[in-house]
């Protein structure tokens, strides 16, 4: 039985997941730390750390009526907590492109090859269905400055993808 | 001269709205030199307000003269400051020294003038822009009991600067 878990649950949207999964986990004497939920294609996804009171066999069995119920599919994976270590991002790269293939591979290749460190990435496709735009929202951390990433990324802009990379400077007051 | 406790998050006293500060004395002076060395002390803060340190008088610290390429008016002891123009708006990330290991973007105006008493009572009127703008908003707000997670956006909002797209 680790400290944490990571649990994860996918299904299709509808209005009550949340409150259903969290209300189980919460009888059983279990916390929650850090969470990410979001809607992805239809399907609700909730990714959250879940502190661990309780063995794997008796979370997954409380939580089964209501995946049933709800159908959800879980995966639970044992984790560190490591709450309290936010790493905090001192840059941000937005992208807009026309949607094709390898867009996210060809950015993030560069990025990994200047030892960008993710750590989040959100991304969404939008415009008209048969002109689909793809917008993507990187903010990480990496040790170059911002003149040689940018030059870094340039190569991207001669091929019709807008790539723009920023400070993120965080005041604290 | 002391470094005094920082309140944290859940302080409620954090949520108190701080008074107007009435005499400007020595115990004030003494009171801005121990809260700008309560600043020092910190995490590189660029400004503080007195109601984060206990004392619940509209009274605000800021210096952002220290960072690289960023307008600014100097150090700046701030007293019973008042916003009196908003232009603008921008998002930007933030953290507070009494809300240890958060970060969060908030929307705040990008330029903003603000008249405030120094700390011998003169009156003085500033015009402020982007980062140390900012910094006087989240300054200001700890004199209204309010704390930037209070504000706080979510992270997809993109409401960053945005480029043309070229189809």
């Amino acid at each position: 039985m680790s400290e944490w878990n990571l649990l994860t649950l996918v299904g299709a949207d509808r209005p009550g997941i949340v409150s259903r999964v969290t209300r189980v986990i919460c009888e059983l004497g279990c916390n929650l730390g850090e969470a990410s939920m979001i809607r992805l294609g239809g399907n609700f996804t909730i990714m959250m750390m879940v502190s661990g009171e309780q063995p794997d066999e008796a979370l997954l069995a409380a939580l089964a009526p209501v995946a049933e119920e709800m159908d959800l599919r879980i995966h639970l994976d044992p984790s560190h907590g490591g709450l309290h270590h936010h790493l905090v991002p001192n840059y941000q790269v937005r992208v807009v492109g026309a949607d094709r293939a390898g867009i996210v591979a060809d950015v993030t290749e560069i990025l990994a090859s200047r030892g960008f460190n993710i750590l989040e990435l959100e991304s969404d496709v939008a415009g008209e269905l048969d002109r689909p735009v793809y917008i993507m929202s990187i903010q990480g951390y990496c040790g170059d400055t911002l003149e040689s990433l940018d030059a870094a990324l340039a190569p991207l802009r001669e091929r019709d993808v807008s790539v723009d990379v920023s400070p993120v400077d965080v005041l604290i007051g | 001269m002391a470094i005094l406790e920082i309140l944290k998050l859940p302080d409620e006293r954090l949520k108190q709205v701080s008074e107007p500060v009435e005499s400007f004395g020595q115990d004030l002076r003494d009171f801005i030199a121990d809260l700008e060395e309560t600043r020092q002390a910190g995490p590189a803060a660029v400004g503080i307000a007195a109601p984060q340190v206990g004392r619940f008088q509209r009274i605000v610290i800021l210096d952002v003269s220290t960072r690289p390429k960023t307008p600014n008016n100097g150090y700046l002891v701030l007293i019973n400051p008042e916003i009196v123009h908003w232009e603008g708006y921008a998002m930007g990330r933030e953290g507070c020294l009494s809300v240890p290991d958060y970060t969060g973007n908030v929307i705040r105006a990008t330029q903003i003038r603000l008249k405030a008493h120094d700390a011998e009572g003169g009156l003085h009127e500033y015009a402020m822009e982007g980062f140390e703008a900012r910094a006087a908003q989240h300054e200001i707000d700890h004199l209204d009991g309010l704390l930037f997670v209070d504000r706080v956006v979510s992270r997809r909002t993109d409401l960053y600067r945005r480029k043309v797209y070229k189809s």
